[in-house]
This record gives structure tokens, sequence and C-alpha cells, in this order.
């Protein structure tokens, strides 16, 4: 059945899609124009000029260098993640003892601790273990934090998996270590890769901890970046959009091959 | 029958029990303690409580962080059940309008807050351009155009992740019940209020308590857009707790306002579960 179209809700639609997509329009043709151009055209009016010399001048002030490290951060929060996640969520399904309930009712509970609450003793505990200023320092809350959604998605489809295919296993004598790597692993494709994506978008758009956790420009990531840009050279708007646009790159390019994987990952990100 | 032991769940246990468990305990216990970032926190007792109590920034920064949440809910809502109702149908161009929608949600906060002080800078941006609806232009100028800002930015990048809450909710819905009404003559307005919204109300509240928590928690766009002024006037309490903290080097009392958030932001929730019957996982669908 299908009702008549909904004008009132088409129009929301339609001014939405002006709210979002005049930015983002302003955004990437600002970041071709020189500064003077920008400046003499205005934010919404025609470029007038044409130049890549924005995202040069982006790599010159070490947005190349940001790429890397905010790389580095975002393949060892998704591995740390996967790691940890996939033998997590095996027992949570498989094991129903006490101990595991009350271990994935404290994910449950972390699902409602918001990481800006206790930054402090972040801050404290990094800076005890002499992780201060390194990107490990970043890498290991912020896996932390990832975890709880990742366990929760992930557990969710592994309960897919039926139990005769466990049977069958057991039968054949296979044992835990077995069967989590020839049943578990290969059928829980699709959850794997929600987590991989939506590990790897907390890493890479992460602000808070390495905002706390980390100083010099060495160690900088992409979003702290962004953040230093604006403060030293806010008024060269061209130049600061096209390091946003260039931190948006990888992301959008996720967006286009893995769209599913990523909604469902963004789904998910609701506990942040 | 074999089952994996309770090993397989330790490595994650306590890894996650380090770095989120840990701290939590750690908070509540810095919060009665001084420390300057060096050294040792050493105890003293509720001073940090009581100073905090006489701090006339800290009053102001719990009013804004509500005013602002409640800004933002109250915008987002129906922006987004709109966008999410008419998402969840079937419209011809609907998968590339909604693949431009989510845009904003790709983003990381700090981009989202850079873009926009870039387009709404006083001098190079949009708004000193259109002196006719802006003004002086300077949208920061002011707490009245900052917080507008700061309201309008935050819709801007979250009201997408909201409609897809919707979307979801919306596409759950019996197409039975909406039979029914079409067999009783409802029109779509009706069928709306009498049907879509009431089948809503899990999506509501699940949609709802994110935006407080993120709402009361969130400072990395005032710190970037605003930087919580002009003066103090747009200090919410998480960008304060973070001045406290990494520009005052006061982390006791740092500590004390995220106890603060954290209990706030919990307490909200649970009172939004249980006043809308949530935790007894009531089925929107009685009867069927």
């Amino acid at each position: 059945m299908k009702a008549r179209p909904n004008y009132l809700a088409g129009l929301g639609a339609f001014i939405w899609l002006i709210i979002v997509a005049v930015p983002l329009y302003v955004m990437l043709q600002a970041t071709f124009e020189t500064q003077v151009g920008y400046g003499k055209s205005g934010a919404l009016g025609f470029p007038s000029t044409f130049t890549l010399d924005n995202y040069i001048n982006a790599f010159t002030v070490g947005f190349g260098h940001y790429f890397v490290n905010t790389l580095i951060v975002t393949v060892s929060v998704v591995l740390i993640v996967v790691v940890l996640v996939l033998p997590l969520s095996y027992a949570v399904v498989r094991n129903l003892g006490r101990r595991t309930t009350f271990v994935f009712r404290l994910f449950l509970l972390g699902l409602a601790i918001p990481a800006q609450a206790v930054i402090v003793p972040i801050f404290y505990l990094i800076s005890l273990a002499g992780l201060y200023d390194k990107l490990i320092g970043i890498i290991l809350p912020t896996a932390a934090f990832a975890l709880p959604i990742c366990t929760l998605i992930l557990s969710g489809s592994m309960r897919d998996i039926s139990p005769e295919l466990y049977d069958a296993m057991a039968m054949d004598g296979a044992t835990s270590t077995r069967t989590f790597f020839r049943l578990v692993v290969p059928l829980s494709k699709g959850g794997i890769s929600t987590i991989v994506v939506f590990s790897a978008l907390q890493a890479w758009n992460g602000f808070l901890f390495p905002l706390i956790l980390t100083q010099s420009d060495s160690n900088r990531v992409i979003t702290l970046g962004l953040f230093n840009f604006q403060t030293q050279y806010g008024i060269n708007i061209p130049g600061l959009l096209a390091a946003v646009v260039m931190s948006m790159i990888p992301v959008l390019l996720v967006y286009l091959f893995a769209r599913r994987a990523l909604v469902q990952g963004l789904m998910g990100m609701g506990g942040k | 029958m074999v089952r994996p032991g309770f090993v397989w769940a330790v490595p994650a246990a306590i890894f996650f029990g380090l770095f989120a468990i840990v701290p939590l305990v750690f908070v509540a216990i810095l919060s009665f303690t001084s420390w300057n970032g060096l050294g040792t926190p050493h105890f003293n007792g509720v001073q940090n409580w009581v100073d905090l109590a006489h701090d006339p920034v800290m009053i102001q920064s719990l009013y804004l962080s509500v005013l602002l949440t409640f800004l933002g809910v109250a915008i987002q809502t129906p922006m987004s059940i709109l966008l999410g109702v008419w998402a969840a149908g079937h419209q011809r161009n609907r998968a590339i309008l909604s693949a431009i929608y989510f845009v904003p949600l790709l983003l990381s906060s700090a981009a989202i807050a850079v873009l926009w002080r870039g387009l709404l800078d006083p001098n190079f941006g949009i708004p000193g351009q259109y002196r006719w609806l802006f003004g002086n232009g300077n949208l920061f100028g002011s707490q009245r155009s900052a917080i507008a800002v700061l309201v309008f930015v935050g819709a801007w990048q979250f009201t997408p992740f909201h409609t897809l809450i919707y979307q979801g909710g919306a596409r759950s819905i019996p197409p039975v019940l909406y039979q029914a009404a079409q067999v009783d003559g409802a029109g779509t307005v009706r069928t709306f209020f009498s049907i879509t919204l009431p089948q809503l109300r899990n999506s509501m509240i699940t949609s709802v308590i994110l935006m407080i928590v993120g709402g009361l928690t969130a400072f990395d766009t005032v710190l970037i857009l605003t930087a919580g002024g002009p003066g103090t006037s747009t200090t919410i309490s998480a960008y304060y707790m973070y001045q406290k903290a990494f520009q005052s080097f006061s982390f006791g009392t740092a500590s004390a306002i995220g106890l603060v958030l954290a209990l706030v932001a919990t307490a909200i929730s649970l009172v939004v579960v249980r006043a809308t019957g949530y935790d007894k996982m009531r089925s929107t669908q009685e009867g069927l």
C-alpha cells in the first residue's frame, strides 16, 4: 500500500538538502580559489580564480605527515578492536556462564560512560604509564571506548549462526579454538566488516583523546591538525577548507565502496 | 557440546576495565583531591565541591548546558522525524538524496566545526556579505547569536544520525496498521499522528537520550567555534571542565565537574527510560 505523497515531509527533505549541500558546495569551490579571489567573489559567489595551491599548502604545513599518523592510529585501533572483540563476542554468545554475563553487563554499562567525563583520569593514567604525547597513548583509549558498541554489534550478528552448525562441529570433535576459526569467524564476516568500519571511523575522526594526550607536531593527527591550522592561520579560509576536504577523502572513499557496512557502523555510533 | 571457556572473554575485559572502568572510579576519587597535573594528587576533602557551588561561571555553565541541550532536542527531533519518515518511503530520488543527507555524519566534529568557523568568519564568511540578514556580520560577537550558531551547527552535524534512527523505526511499522487506517478513512495527517508517531516511541526515546547525553558532554564544537565566548557566555559545563583541567591545571576541580556530567547524563537517561516504560521493553505493537 502506498499513501498519497507526503508533501510536508518532501518539503522538509528538500530544505534539508539545501542546508547540507550548500555549505559542502561552498567549501569545495573555495578550496580551488586563491585567498584574494575568495575574498573578492565571496563565499556564495561564483569562483573567479582556479588554483591547486591550497592543497599544496596543506601538505607543506604538515598534513601529509598528520595523514600518516592518523593512518597508524586508525589501523592499530581496528586491529586491537577486532582481536579483542571477536573472542569476547564468541564467549558472550556461546559461554552462558555467570562470569561472561557479568563482563557483558559491564560492557553495556560502558556504553553509558561518556569519554568526556573521564578525560582527567585517562590523562593521569596515560601520563603515569609514560605514554603521554605518543601515538600509542591515543590508540589505547580510543580502542577501549570503541569496544562496547563493537561487542554489541558483533555478538548480535554471531547470534544468527545456527546451533546445528555448532553441533556438527562438536560431532567432528572440534575444539572451541577450531570452531572459532573454522565456523565463527567465517560466518561473522558481515559483523566484522561493520565493526572494522565503525572503529576506523571513530579513530579517524577522533579529536578528544589526541587533544588531551598529545602536544608535539610530530605526533599530531589530522583532526588536531585542522584545529591547529584554524588557530594559526584562521584567516586563510580556502587553505583551511582544503585541509578539511583532505581529512574527509578517505572516509568518502569508504562511503562509496562500503556504504552498507558504514551505515550500519554509524547506527552503532549512537553510543558516543 | 564444546563451549568456549571464560578465558575467551578475559583479554577484552581487562583492556576495557583498565581504560574505562578504572578511570570512572578514578574520576570520583580525583574529585576529592587537589592536583596540578604534576606530582601526585593529594586529598583536600570537599573543597572542590564547595568551590564549584560558589563559582558563578560553573552555575551559568550548567544553565547553558541545559539550554543548548534543550534547543538541540527541540529543533532536531521534529526535523529528524520528518526526514526519517520521508526517507523510509520509496520515492524515486530517495537513494541519491539520502546519500547527500548523510555526508555530515562522515565528518569529524573537528572538521565540521572548522568548516563552519570558516564559512561564518566575520570578515571573509557568508554573514559579512549579507548584512541585511546578519547585522554586523559577526555571529560570534554576542551571546545570543553565538548560541544560535552552536545550535545550528549541532543540528547540521547530528540531524542525519537521528534521521537514521527514525528511518529504521518507520521501516519497521507493520503496513497492516496503515491499511487499517486507510479503511477507516484517515488522511495523511491523521495517519501520521495516530499511527506513525506513536509507533516511533522507542526510536524517539533512543534518539532523545543520545541527544541529551551528547549535548551535555560534547565540547569540541564549543572549543573550536566559540572557545566558550564571547567572555564566558557559551562556556558549557563540559568545556569548563576542559578549561579547568588543561588550561588552569585544576585537575581535581575538573574531575568534580566530570563526575557531575556523568551522573547527570546517567540520571536523565534513567528518568527518560523509566518515565516511558522503556525498561519493561513494552512492545509498541500491543495486540499484534
